[in-house]
Order: C-alpha cells, then structure tokens, then sequence
C-alpha cells in the first residue's frame, strides 16, 4: 500500500517538474543512473583489488625478511652449541671446526644468492655435527646439550618454515596477479611476480653424507 | 583428495550449512511476523529480529572476554608458570612446545599466541580467542606426556588452524542463529498454546499453497530447536575436518597428526578439566567420547567431532597413503 501510494506522489511530482520550464539534463538524470552505478561497482572493485595486491605484496616482503631474522638467530647460536661440546668432543675437532668455518663464511655472505648457497653449506655443516654428537653417550645424557640440540634443530625448523612462509605468500600472490580480471589491474600498476626460493646449488638436493667413524 | 582439495570442500560445505542454516530462521522468522504479528501498514519483521538480536547478545556476549573464561574453567597455567616448576626433563618437553607453536606461528604468519598447561593426565588440546593476535593454546599435560615433537607438532598446527580459521568467530555465530531459532521456535509454541492459534491474512485465506505452507512452518516451528542444534554441529566437523587439513599444510606432514590422533584415541578417558561448553574448541571430544566411539545415524548428526578414524583417513589421503579401492 505504501508503496503504491508513493508511486502515485512520484509521478505526480514528476509531472509537475516535466510541464514546468525545466533544463533537459533533469529529464535525462534517470538515464544516467545505471551507467553510474556500473561505473561506481567497477571503480570500488579496482580499488579493492589494488589494495589486496599492495598488501600482499608487503606481506611476501616481510616474508623474506622473516627468512633473514631466523638466519640471524642461527648464527648467535651455534658459537654456545660449539662450546658447549667441544670438552666432551675432543676427537672431533675437524666436524666442529667445520662449523664454525662455514658459519664465519655466511656472516661475510654478499648478496641473496651467495647468502643462500653459505647457509646451505652451514645447514649441512650443523647436520653431521648433530649426527656425530649422536655417538657420545656422556653428551646425549648432558641436559644442557640437549637444551641446546632442541633449541639448534627448532632454528632449523623456524629458517625451514620462514622458507615455507615465504613461498606460501609469494605463490598466493602471483596467483592474485595471474587471475582475471585482476591481471588487467596488476599490469596497469607493474606489479611483479615474486621469485620462490629455490635451491640454488644443486649440491644442497643431496643427501648429506655423514662419517660417524672417530677421527 | 590431496590437501588443497579437502581444505576447499570443507570450505563449501560450510557455506552451505549456514546458507540451510540462515534460510530455516528466516523461514520460520517471516512466518512468525507474518502470521502472529500481522503487519499493519509496513512490514517490519520485529520478531526476527528480536529473536535475533536476544540470540546474538547472549552468543556474543563471551565473544570478547570468552577466552580468558574457558581458561580459567580448565585451570590452566602460563607455559612460563609450569616451566619455573619443572624438573629438568619437564623443561626440556615444555621448551619444546614453545619451539613448537613458535614454528606454527612462523609457518602460518601468524602472531605467537599464548601457550597454556591444563593439568589433567587425558591428551588434549583446544585454542580460544577471536582471532590472531588475541589467541591462545591450552593442552593438557597428558599431551605432552604422550607425544612425541612430530605429533605435538601435528597437533598445534590443528590448533592454530582454528585460530587461522577463525572457528570461534564462525561458532559464536553458530551459537547466535542455534539461540534465534530456538527462540523463534518457543515464542510461536507459547503464542500457539495462549492466543488460540495464528491470525491469518484476510487476503491469503483458502489458497491451498498457503494451506500447505502453513502446514510445513508449523512443522519446522517444532523441529526447529533439534534441526539448530543439528546444523551447528554440522559445522563443527566440518570445521575440524578443515583444521586438520589447514594443520597439515602448515607442518606439510599429515602423519604427524594421523599418528597423534591414533594416540589420542588410545588413550580413551574424559578430559575432566574441560567442560561441555568448551567441547568444541578441542581436538578430540573431551566428554568421555562415547558420542564419537559410534558410528550409528545419531551420534553422527549431534557430535561435535568427527569419527576419529574418518579424520585419520583423510590425513592419510592427503599423504597419498589411503586405502585404494
């Protein structure tokens, strides 16, 4: 009922404007309303989808930041794990020399790539020495060494999930970029697609080879 | 169905049962206002809407604080209280656990969220808060006990997939249109019971789709609080389905949690310290598991988790080590 009797009042306003002197951009107005609203959606979604690109692409930024943040705990932590069994592992001097030479290297590292290859070699430098620690049973049963391994193998995990981390956010991004009609968009602005980390050598692909003989 | 795959069935089907869910109150909402309040000159739909807004309020109103009381309920401790106490063996285990819910945290991008121990000897686990940044993770210490640090890996990966998810702000919401229906349901059989029946339009008498329309609302009006009850918990399986395989794709290692979940299910005793209110929020049924031991056509439709041995098949899958046919 409201309804109807509105409709009526309209029309009857309508009337009123249409027989009085009016300019013709009032009689065309209503002609403009879809139009308008078509172009009001598009503009919103365009700046929607700017948005989300931009944040995204912040996101795989600190992403690859978190990689480095994680790196850098290692490193302040393998001088303690070092101390900690060189009195107990006295016959392998060459596995803990090793480590602390390859941790030395990724401190100087220059450069995303070369840092990925140092890090790599640290990983596996730390892998035989937490294998060889295996065959001492007097360090195995030490509760601060083990403190240590745990803390040791969670700083390989957390570099390993930043890793993860990053190439999650970095995938979802591109893939923004990639889908229509959002390409369109990401091309205007020169959005980029992120790199994935890789491995870069391709040395890091194999197993690492651990001699648990006593030097 | 590999990984991503699961994760968005589970998605769909969640949207489907609230869809189900929002079309049942406003059915029974619009045949409420229109055939008891009758409208007069416009319609506005008060009793929808004051069912909704009683249901909301009473939902919502543990939204905010609600994890600061399920954690009191359990009497659970900060990590950092149970470690100053610990022996060195325990400090060792708890340690892990911080590291291990720091690695969630990181996989998922996540803020760290605060980590509590529930001290009660069954393995469980559940997360509270509204969201990232305002979470927490409570397991038992039968838990830590129990698992080893690929499992309880699995494990806060589940967790912090609900917290990812936003579960809680999904069940609350759950728990809002559960109180508005069964609100809706009570007020039409009370009117029923008082004022002699429904009024009905002069207009709409006689027609028979208005007949038979009629006939199915006042059916609904009476199954109306059971078929809620039943749509919400259909929406927390599927959610813990989705925890599962959002969990996985954190940790990348389904079996973890495949093999934490067999242990859990070994260890088959109730979770004393966590109540019914909070049954949901954990990772495996902590009221005695007798609803979820069943498979019958019942306890499937009123548990809040999944058969235990459906969710380990269908991390097994995503591992590519099910069953073939």
């Amino acid at each position: 009922m409201c309804s109807a009797r509105s409709a009526r009042t309209g029309s009857i306003t309508l009337t009123i404007i249409s027989t009085g002197s009016t300019a013709e951009w009032q009689d065309g107005w209503r002609a403009g309303l879809v139009p308008s609203a078509i172009i009001g959606a598009l503009a919103l979604w365009a700046v929607a989808s700017y948005n989300r690109l931009v944040g995204l692409r912040n996101q795989v930024l600190n992403g690859w930041r978190q990689i480095d943040v994680q790196l850098k705990r290692r490193h302040d932590l393998i001088p303690n794990l070092v101390n900690a069994v060189r009195g107990s592992m006295d016959f392998e001097r060459d596995t803990l020399t090793a480590v602390m030479e390859a941790r030395a290297k990724a401190l100087t590292a220059t450069g995303p790539a070369d840092a990925a290859q140092k890090e790599g070699q640290l990983s596996q430098a730390l892998g035989r020495l937490l294998a060889v620690a295996e065959n001492y049973p007097t360090l195995k049963s030490n509760d601060n060494v083990k403190m240590l391994q745990e803390e040791l193998s969670a700083t390989e995990n957390k570099v390993g999930f930043a890793r993860q981390f990053y190439n999650d956010i970095a995938t979802g991004f591109n893939t923004a970029q990639q889908v229509f009609p959002t390409n369109i968009l990401a091309n205007m602005f020169a959005f980029k697609p992120a790199e994935l980390f890789e491995i870069a050598e391709p040395k890091d692909r194999e197993v690492p080879t651990v001699d648990l003989s006593r030097k | 169905m590999n990984l991503l795959e699961q994760q968005a069935s589970n998605r769909r089907k969640t949207w489907l049962i609230m869809i189900v869910f929002i079309s049942l109150l406003l059915f029974l909402g619009f045949g409420f206002d229109a055939l008891y309040l009758g409208a007069g000159g416009g319609f506005v739909p008060i009793g929808s809407l004051m069912a909704l807004g009683v249901g909301s309020a009473s939902a919502f109103a543990g939204y905010y604080r609600g994890d600061r009381a399920v954690l009191l309920a359990t009497s659970a401790k900060p990590l950092a209280e149970v470690e100053a106490s610990a022996d060195e063996a325990g400090k060792l285990k708890l340690r892990q656990l911080q590291n291990v819910v720091d690695e969630m945290a990181i996989a998922a991008g996540l803020p760290r969220p605060d980590v509590y121990v529930v001290p009660d000897e069954d393995p469980n686990a559940f997360a509270t808060g509204r969201g990232p940044g305002h979470a927490s993770i409570a397991v038992t210490r039968g838990l830590i006990d129990t698992l080893d640090r690929e499992e309880l890996q699995g494990v806060v990966a589940h967790e912090m997939s609900h917290i990812r998810n936003l579960d809680v702000r999904l069940m609350t919401i759950v728990a809002a249109l559960v109180g508005a229906v069964a609100l809706l349901a009570d007020w039409a059989r009370r009117g029923m019971l008082w004022g002699g029946g429904p009024r009905r339009r002069d207009r709409e008498r006689g027609s028979a789709a208005g007949v038979v329309l009629f006939a199915v609302w006042i059916v609904a009006i009476l199954l109306a609080p059971v078929m809620g009850q039943m749509l919400a918990m259909m929406v927390s399986r599927r959610r813990e389905y989705l925890a599962d395989a959002t969990g996985a794709e954190l940790t990348r290692n389904p079996l973890g949690l495949a093999r934490a979940l067999e242990k859990i299910e070994d260890a088959a005793a109730p979770t004393r310290a966590i109540n019914r209110g909070s049954a949901h929020l954990c990772i495996a049924d902590p009221l005695g598991r007798q609803m979820n031991l069943k498979t019958g056509f019942w306890s499937d439709l009123f548990a809040t988790h999944p058969p235990m041995a459906a969710r380990i098949a269908a991390l097994k899958a995503m591992a590519y080590q099910g069953v073939q046919p």
